[in-house]
């Protein structure tokens, strides 16, 4: 036992802590996918940018060509410099109100996101309290939340926006229903489990300090299902993301990332279809790492082990 | 006299059949000034110092102390599990690794380390699958090793279907499967309750006393390590160290009854005295 | 009084409500004796229910709630109650609500020691609680009148599925055999694989692991158009959709799989000189599988989901996804609904097959064992 734990606490020189972390392997590869990704669009666009060339009927070296591969208008893979300056250009050198500025379709994306977020961790949590104190629903509504993981739920998207919009009801509640919809799954899928996830000695020690329902709901099984519930919310903003963007499709909406990402791909703007796709990557991953965030800060104020 | 050449005889016969390949009395393991330290955020901690240990062939030896005296670390070393950073040490005259490499010991873990998705016949026929042995060698030998350790008839069940004690027993018969002349034992019997380790100390015995093998058996209970050693050897932590050995000169057929004989007693009363020299029993 | 028998009262009231309360505008109970001799046997269950317990209690609720529900739906068929059910029709309707509740409560509350009158209770219960769902929304649908343009009746739907399985079979023969299956083996086994040489290269597997992780959480789905440039309308460019989607938890997983095997055993192997290969085959793929399953899983929904969503982007003439758009712009509800249903259909198989095939294979793993 004791070598275990002493091989474990070693020490290592600079070198080795860099080769070690995770710091320099992310750093490699992703240096490593950026080279590929530049020879990629070089590949892919060469025919392209060679026959316009020869339209042209301007003398051109291999030189010429590869520049303009990484350069072209209407590019089959755009260059990651192309991206990163559309991308840049939409997010600071437009106006955010201008309804080509990506933080205006980002703030739209974004709001249906969260509202559906907030919809559906409620309702799933609530649901989830639910389940575990009674045991009827327990054995009669949670295999069919379940199972309905395995249906693919998207296809749903545009029939609520259709029949919300026969009645009325446009813009972001639909949306919202689409993302808290798909959010709510494996919120209540995961808060079962977390609910559920305190070992059976502890339930009893609470049986024989007569604690109520409630009473061990908070003290029990709410704490311990914080683990449970961070990596829920997190697959459950993902989620919301994608529903909020799949239900700007159906209707052929005017504003937000999906309808963004729809409308260039109708007029073959490919640049500016890959930077919605980045902006969307990017409001994800800001998303995620807001929930990590808010992980770390209540995982401290439990305790857990940093 | 010839009922006595026979039986002389026929001993070689059973040691030729172990796989030994060197007269009686030749050494298993010889380590000199063997030591272990690492470095730790805490400093230097000598896991192993300056041991010195000549363990002959046929031997049942002991390692006991308390929790860090290096009995474990010590076992790793022989298995080249871990390497040292001082001292030599060899294996049947070869150095750890390529004893290891050379398969010449088997081991035996805490806990059975069974896979879960073998059955227990495959689990004993693993060592042979890398070893190289053909199908029909390979089931021949589960069999029989098997049968050794009396879990004939259970060679379709899956790890899961058998107590702890069974579990164990298999481990020991898959240690054994491949024939090789050291045994290297880590508290096999530390999860299971007295009255298993009794039984299973008894059919451990037995195996010894038939198959000739070396067996170093790393334990905390000074019950266990009178009862089956013919040497024990007392460490002590921080440096782990030797503090005493002691001879147990038992017959080789030994019975659970000569644990309430006065000889009995004194060993485990030396034994006792050296823990408590080497400050087991300190706060 | 408990609450059961809170429920039990207001159920028989409201079945003898029933009697004075119209069921329509011109519709009578008295027209029907049949149906009037249901209601009254009906009520006479859930009377004497309340002094049996056990099987019997739940068997005589069951029976109750059946035969109400039956009446209701038999009601439906008059020309003068669909669409205007009045508050005797719904009385009964609460009746059978409250019945098949109390039904499927007590089932929970039972605990049979077989384990295969276990197994069956369990799947009984859910079974019962969702059929009674449909039953509720077709008893909802028609007996209020809701145009079928915003949502149409199950059985309607279920007329359509019927009488649409040639186009159902095509939306989902081909993109699904070509474009799910095809993206999905190609993304499992590339991830696998990627999993599998990473995990000889340590550094690589550090650099991977979280870029994976990161990678998962994206809107990956957004892809879609890109691929329809790539790749064109047909299912080829769904495959591409799918195995991005798939790729990357195959590789998490496989990836966390492979170190999976614990310390003890790899010491084991270590002690029997095995070499890395032997190791990797023998001790750390077969510990592996749990983890490569559950991304299977996984990846059995993603798949779907991707190449359905893909269609939203793109226009072929066939696929499930193409033929939701198509419909949901006619206002041809129940059509959606049907290729919904066949959308769930596909999506529990696939996953139950995958399911499955995990048992057989990992079913030494202790979350099989109760």
């Amino acid at each position: 036992m004791t070598t275990e734990a002493l091989a474990l606490r070693r020490r290592r020189g600079v070198r080795d802590r860099i080769a070690s972390g995770t710091a320099g392997p992310i750093a490699a590869v992703v240096l490593a996918l950026t080279a590929a990704w530049y020879l990629a669009a070089i590949a892919m666009n060469y025919s392209g940018v060679r026959d316009q060339l020869e339209r042209d009927e301007t003398p051109y070296t291999v030189g010429d060509v590869i520049a303009g591969t990484l350069s072209a208008e209407r590019p089959v893979l755009p260059a990651p410099h192309q991206i990163v300056l559309e991308l840049a250009n939409s997010l600071f050198g437009l106006p955010p109100t201008s309804n080509r500025s990506l933080v205006y379709h980002g703030w739209v994306t974004l709001s249906a996101t969260v509202v559906g977020f907030l919809l559906g961790s409620v309702l799933g949590i609530g649901l989830a309290v639910l389940i575990v104190h009674v045991r009827t629903l327990e054995k009669s509504l949670l295999p069919w939340i379940i199972s309905s993981q395995t249906v693919p739920i998207l296809a749903i998207a545009p029939i609520v926006i259709v029949v919300l919009g026969a009645i009325g009801i446009r813009g972001l509640l639909p949306k919202s229903i689409i993302s808290a919809y798909l959010c709510f799954f494996p919120i209540t899928v995961g808060m079962v489990k977390g609910f559920n996830s305190p070992d059976p000695i502890q339930r009893d020690l609470m049986r024989t300090w007569s604690a109520t329902a409630a009473q061990s709901f908070r003290k029990l099984r709410w704490p311990a299902s914080m683990p449970f519930l961070f990596i829920s919310l997190k697959v459950a903003i993902a989620a919301s993301l994608v529903g909020a963007i799949v239900g700007e499709l159906p209707t052929g909406a005017q504003a937000g990332l999906g309808a963004r990402l729809l409308a260039s791909s109708y007029y073959g703007q490919t640049i500016q279809m890959w930077a919605a796709l980045f902006a969307a990557a990017l409001l994800a991953s800001a998303l995620v790492a807001l929930i990590s965030g808010a992980e770390r800060l209540v995982m401290r104020r439990m305790g857990a082990a940093p | 006299m010839n009922k006595i050449n026979n039986i002389i005889t026929k001993s070689e016969e059973a040691r030729k059949v172990a796989g030994l390949d060197s007269a009686p009395g030749s050494l298993a393991i010889e380590a000199r000034g063997l030591s272990l330290t690492f470095d730790t955020a805490d400093g230097q901690v000598e896991a192993l110092s300056n041991v010195d240990l000549r363990i002959e062939e046929g031997e049942f030896i002991s390692l006991i102390g308390p929790s860090g005296c290096g009995k474990t670390t010590l076992l790793r070393l022989i298995a080249d599990l871990e390497q040292p950073t001082a001292g030599t040490l060899s294996v049947n005259g070869l150095t750890a690794q390529q004893a290891r490499l050379g398969r010449r010991y088997g081991y035996v873990f805490q806990s059975p380390a069974l896979y879960p998705w073998r059955t227990v016949e495959r689990n004993v026929m693993l060592p042979l699958e890398i070893v190289g042995l053909s199908a029909m060698e390979r089931q021949e030998r589960a069999k029989r090793y098997l049968a050794l350790v009396n879990l004939t008839g259970f060679e379709r069940k899956f790890p899961w279907q058998l107590s702890g004690g069974m579990q164990q027993r298999a481990s020991i018969a898959r240690a054994l499967s491949f024939d090789p002349a050291l045994l290297l034992m880590d508290e096999p019997f530390g999860a299971l309750d007295e009255i298993v380790r009794d039984h299973l100390n008894e059919q451990l015995l037995k195996l010894w006393d038939r198959t000739f093998k070396t067996v170093v058996f790393v334990t905390h209970s000074i019950q266990e390590a009178v009862f089956l050693s013919t040497r024990i050897v007392v460490m002590s932590p921080r440096p782990g160290r030797i503090i005493d050995v002691v001879d147990c000169d038992f017959p080789r057929t030994r019975t659970l009854d000569i644990r309430e004989t006065p000889e009995f007693l004194k060993i485990a009363h030396r034994v006792r005295q050296g823990l408590r020299a080497g400050h087991a029993y300190d706060d | 009084m408990t609450l059961h028998q809170i429920g039990s009262a207001i159920a028989v009231m409201c079945l003898v409500a029933t009697l004075a309360l119209p069921l329509a505008v011109d519709a009578s109970l008295f027209d029907h004796p049949i149906l009037l001799a249901a209601i009254v046997a009906a009520a006479a269950a859930i009377a004497l229910e309340g002094r049996q317990d056990g099987l019997v209690s739940i068997l005589l609720l069951m029976f109750a709630a059946g035969s109400l529900a039956a009446v209701t739906l038999a009601l439906l068929e008059s020309p003068a109650i669909v669409g205007h059910a009045g508050a005797g029709f719904w009385a009964i309707v609460l009746a059978a609500w409250i019945s098949a509740a109390e039904a499927i409560a007590g089932l929970a509350g039972i605990e049979p020691h077989a384990r295969a009158a276990r197994r069956f209770v369990g799947l009984a219960i859910p079974v019962l609680f969702g059929a009674f769902l449909f039953y509720l929304w077709e008893v909802a649908v028609r007996g209020f009148g809701v145009p079928a343009v915003l949502m149409p009746a199950p059985s309607a739907i279920f007329d359509r599925f019927v009488a649409s399985l040639p186009t159902l079979g095509a939306d989902f023969v081909q993109p699904f055999v070509r474009g799910v299956l095809s993206g999905y083996l190609i993304g499992c086994s590339t991830g696998f694989l990627a999993a599998v040489v990473a995990d000889r290269i340590p550094f690589l597997q550090r650099g991977l692991l979280p870029l994976g992780n990161f990678v998962s959480a994206l809107p990956i789905v957004g892809i879609a158009p890109i691929m329809v440039m790539w790749f064109g309308f047909d299912w080829p460019s769904k495959a591409a959709v799918v195995v991005v989607m798939t790729f990357f938890p195959m590789l998490v997983n496989t990836v966390t799989g492979l170190s999976a095997a614990g310390r003890v055993e790899r010491d084991l192997m270590r002690s029997y000189g095995a070499d890395d290969q032997q190791t990797l085959l023998k001790l750390r793929l077969p510990a592996a599988l749990p983890f490569v399953f559950n991304a299977l899983k996984i990846n059995s929904t993603l798949a779907l989901i991707g190449a359905i969503v893909a269609e939203f982007f793109g226009t072929p003439v066939v696929g499930m996804g193409f033929r939701i758009s198509i419909e949901v712009a006619r206002m041809s509800l129940d059509m959606v609904w049907a290729e919904i249903a066949l959308a769930a259909l596909a999506g529990s198989a696939f996953y139950g097959v995958v399911a499955l095939a995990e048992r057989a294979a990992t079913f030494w793993h202790p979350s099989y064992r109760t």
